[in-house]
């Protein structure tokens, strides 16, 4: 299936992708396993997707956590807790 | 119901206007105004940058009011947030509720701004004298959201 991805703030800075297509051969991929995926390209993904810094996941817009099923064509988002106001 | 993510600055009476315009029926109306501070935990901030989610961010705060709404008696409500580049004592955010009673705009206008800062997808990156950060989301702020699970 494909996704479109995209990192914000400190994710996207320190993995300088604001955007990517990815095309996943795994039909059932949750939030959890898309970021140990990702975190096989190396130290600074490992380090910003599945290291002690929190980082939150969006599905189409909407807040979701590790357990929830990412589908073909979902517009996937990861970024650092919020902090505007 | 109104919000809008911007670059450049608001005026506030020209919003509560746009809001009230012929409406004869409010009785209340509670801002919200947030400011750039040029001090952050013991630093002097330079200036402040703001990125966001373009997309999620207006959903996000749609919803964010809808949610108010739904506990209050609120006739309209406008959110107003900048990005980009802001200096110290600039503003960054406006609410505004009107209601027909002070009580529910007041809780109203307190709990979109816990939500706004603990769930719409806005970050914050500082300059100060040492160079340039992004601003850790703080434990406080989603304790100032999750009272509203407790609370009436």
């Amino acid at each position: 299936m494909k996704i479109k991805l995209f990192y914000f703030a400190r994710l996207k800075e320190t993995l300088k992708y604001s955007t990517e297509d990815l095309e996943l051969t795994d039909s059932t991929v949750t939030i959890l396993k898309l970021k140990a995926i990702l975190a096989k390209r190396g130290d600074v993904w490992g380090q910003m997707l599945m290291g002690k810094l929190k980082v939150r996941a969006a599905i189409n817009h909407e807040l979701v956590d590790d357990k929830a099923m990412i589908k073909d064509g979902d517009e996937v988002a990861f970024f650092p807790p919020v902090t505007g106001g | 119901m109104t919000v809008r993510v911007q670059t450049v600055d608001f005026d506030i009476s020209h919003e509560i206007n746009q809001l009230r315009q012929s409406r004869k029926d409010i009785g209340a109306v509670v801002s919200f105004v947030g400011l750039v501070r040029d001090l952050n935990e013991g630093d002097d901030v330079s200036q402040l940058t703001l990125e966001h989610y373009p997309g999620m961010t207006e959903k996000s705060l749609v919803a964010i009011i809808a949610q108010a709404k739904h506990r209050w008696r609120i006739m309209d409500a406008l959110i107003v947030h900048r990005v980009g580049t802001l200096l110290p004592s600039d503003q960054i955010v406006l609410v505004i509720i009107t209601s027909a009673h002070r009580g529910d705009a007041f809780s109203a206008c307190e709990y979109v701004m816990d939500y706004l800062k603990t769930e719409a997808p806005f970050w914050k990156k500082e300059e100060n004298s040492t160079g340039s950060h992004w601003i850790d989301a703080k434990s406080s702020d989603d304790e100032a959201r999750d009272r509203w699970n407790i609370e009436k």
